[in-house]
């Protein structure tokens, strides 16, 4: 049955196979360096299809057809794209701080990574459950500003530093509504693990079981991802029209590439952590006593019904960059601290009321 | 600001943001709405806006007759000095003089298409023309005659 070829058989095949041949050490270290390349290749994968989607569904939206010329349908624009890149030279400017400006990239990938860890594929399929997965995404997600100070600042240009410190108070202001509307959802499942937290949405998901509470968490939290992954509305860290490319602005090559590469990786996990959070990760959708119906749902493999929801989380944000013109750093500013962070607080206290007096089912 | 006119403003925000969020909304999902022309694979169903300006040609009827009487009303009004007309004088049937065209000299490689010699022109005699494939070799052959050989002014126009 369709338990024979899920992510699950496949991971516990692989396992008893290396723990029978090679003992428990190798083993073990065999799995963390099949972990690493697993997770190097969903990300070439991820970042060429991402591409691509943004390039079709922006075009789709400004009435254009979007690149169409590069293999069938142009599916090959990206790949070619990336060769492109890959053929060039990355260039280190004289007076830059070598050794930081050629860390950046890198440093900016290591954080994309990390968040990858708790971030639950498929029924089973994690690659570690830790007792405060939720904490650790929004720990780890701060780490990237670094790494974009450390670009801004050693690049020795000032639309670069300037794109820098913009990206520095955007995500310092933002984490705070993302936090308090995870915080929120956090409420609901009493627990901080992504696994409690999927298992506990079996009879349906936070966003419907929430109530109203639950309903503006999400749209904050997406506002807050939006911010903090620098894509417009609010990309005042790149603003192509004011700071040429912000803080990418001396990289080129495949060094800027890992930065492109980030920013979408980034865009996944933001909308994985949404959908886990809000839409249940990858429990299929059930409606009540319908039997039939959530016996039909239960076929569609939960990896498919966790991509599904995190793309249609994408095409959301992807819906939002081109629709929306950018904000000014004083309206960003003024959005976060005198709208998104009252309304998160009130809201969380909202929750609490419903919380304690058990009106989710 | 009151508690009711912040209520109010982060209503109208998410109210305003819905109704972009529509309009793009409506084009990704109807994919007819899409304008861009695939260029040299549609060469023979291409569909140009009405507006598009080309180049400037004579219109000549089916006599070989247009209607320009050589006024040099277009050549004043160029701001780039794109034309240049040589009159000459016709003796009319009744011994007079008259001042009519002899050669319409238009310098297509500096026209900028702003449609204010089209403008200019009391007898309509000039027009703008769609077409836009004027890539050769030698800028020389941008400079065009406009005037056909052999047309002579149409009877009846002043």
């Amino acid at each position: 049955m369709l338990n024979t070829i899920s992510f699950e058989a496949i991971k516990t095949a692989v396992q008893q196979w290396l723990n029978m041949h090679w003992g428990p050490h190798l083993a073990f270290i065999a799995e963390c360096i099949l972990i690493g390349l697993l997770v190097i290749v969903f990300f070439a994968l991820l970042g060429l299809l991402l591409v691509f989607m943004e390039r079709k569904v922006s075009a789709v939206m400004q009435i254009r057809l979007g690149p169409n010329r590069v293999g069938p349908k142009g599916w090959l624009q990206t790949s070619a794209d990336t060769l492109k890149l890959m053929l060039k030279e990355g260039l280190t400017p004289d007076g830059a701080d070598k050794f930081l400006f050629n860390l950046a990239p890198f440093l900016i990938m290591i954080a994309a990574m990390l968040i990858m860890v708790p971030i639950a594929f498929a029924r089973n399929f994690q690659i570690w459950d830790i007792n405060i997965g939720v904490l650790y995404i929004s720990s780890i997600a701060s780490i990237s500003v670094i790494a974009i100070l450390m670009a801004g600042w050693s690049s020795n240009n000032k639309y670069a530093l300037l794109g820098a410190m913009r990206s520095g108070a955007q995500i310092i202001s933002y984490e705070l509504s993302a936090g308090v509307a995870v915080i929120t959802m956090v409420m609901l499942t009493q627990s901080l693990s992504i696994q409690d937290i999927i298992l506990s949405q079996q009879n349906g998901w936070w966003i419907f079981k929430g109530h109203i509470p639950a309903i503006i968490a999400f749209v904050i939290f997406m506002i807050a991802a939006t911010a903090e992954t620098n894509r417009a509305p609010f990309d005042l860290a790149e603003a192509e029209s004011e700071l040429t490319a912000g803080f990418h602005t001396e990289y080129s090559g495949m060094k800027f590439a890992l930065f492109f590469l980030a920013e979408y990786i980034n865009v996944f996990i933001v909308c994985a952590v949404a959908a886990i959070l809000f839409f249940g990760g990858w429990m299929p959708f059930h409606i009540g006593n319908w039997e039939g119906f959530n016996h039909i749902m239960d076929y569609i493999p939960s990896s498919i019904w966790f991509l599904g929801k995190t793309f249609c989380l994408i095409f959301l944000i992807m819906w939002f960059r081109w629709t929306f013109p950018r904000l000014r750093i004083d309206q960003l500013l003024n959005l976060e601290w005198k709208y998104l962070l009252p309304i998160s607080l009130a809201n969380l206290l909202l929750m609490t009321i419903i919380v304690v007096l058990k009106w989710y089912l | 600001m009151s508690i009711q006119q912040y209520i109010q403003n982060v209503f109208n925000a998410v109210k305003t943001l819905l109704k972009g969020m529509r309009v793009t909304g409506y084009y990704f999902f109807h994919p007819k709405e899409i304008i861009t022309q695939q260029y040299p694979d549609n060469r023979a169903t291409l569909k140009l806006a009405d507006r598009f300006k080309g180049e400037v040609v004579m219109l000549h009827d089916e006599n070989n007759e247009h209607a320009c009487t050589g006024c040099t009303a277009c050549e004043l009004a160029c701001p780039n000095g794109t034309i240049k007309i040589i009159t000459q004088f016709d003796i009319t049937p009744d011994g007079k003089k008259k001042k009519a065209l002899n050669t319409f000299v238009y310098h297509l490689e500096l026209c900028t298409m702003c449609n204010l010699c089209v403008e200019a022109c009391p007898t309509g005699a000039i027009t703008m023309a769609q077409n836009f494939e004027h890539s050769v070799y030698d800028r020389k052959q941008l400079t065009k005659i406009l005037n056909k050989p052999g047309s002579k002014i149409r009877a009846g126009v002043e």
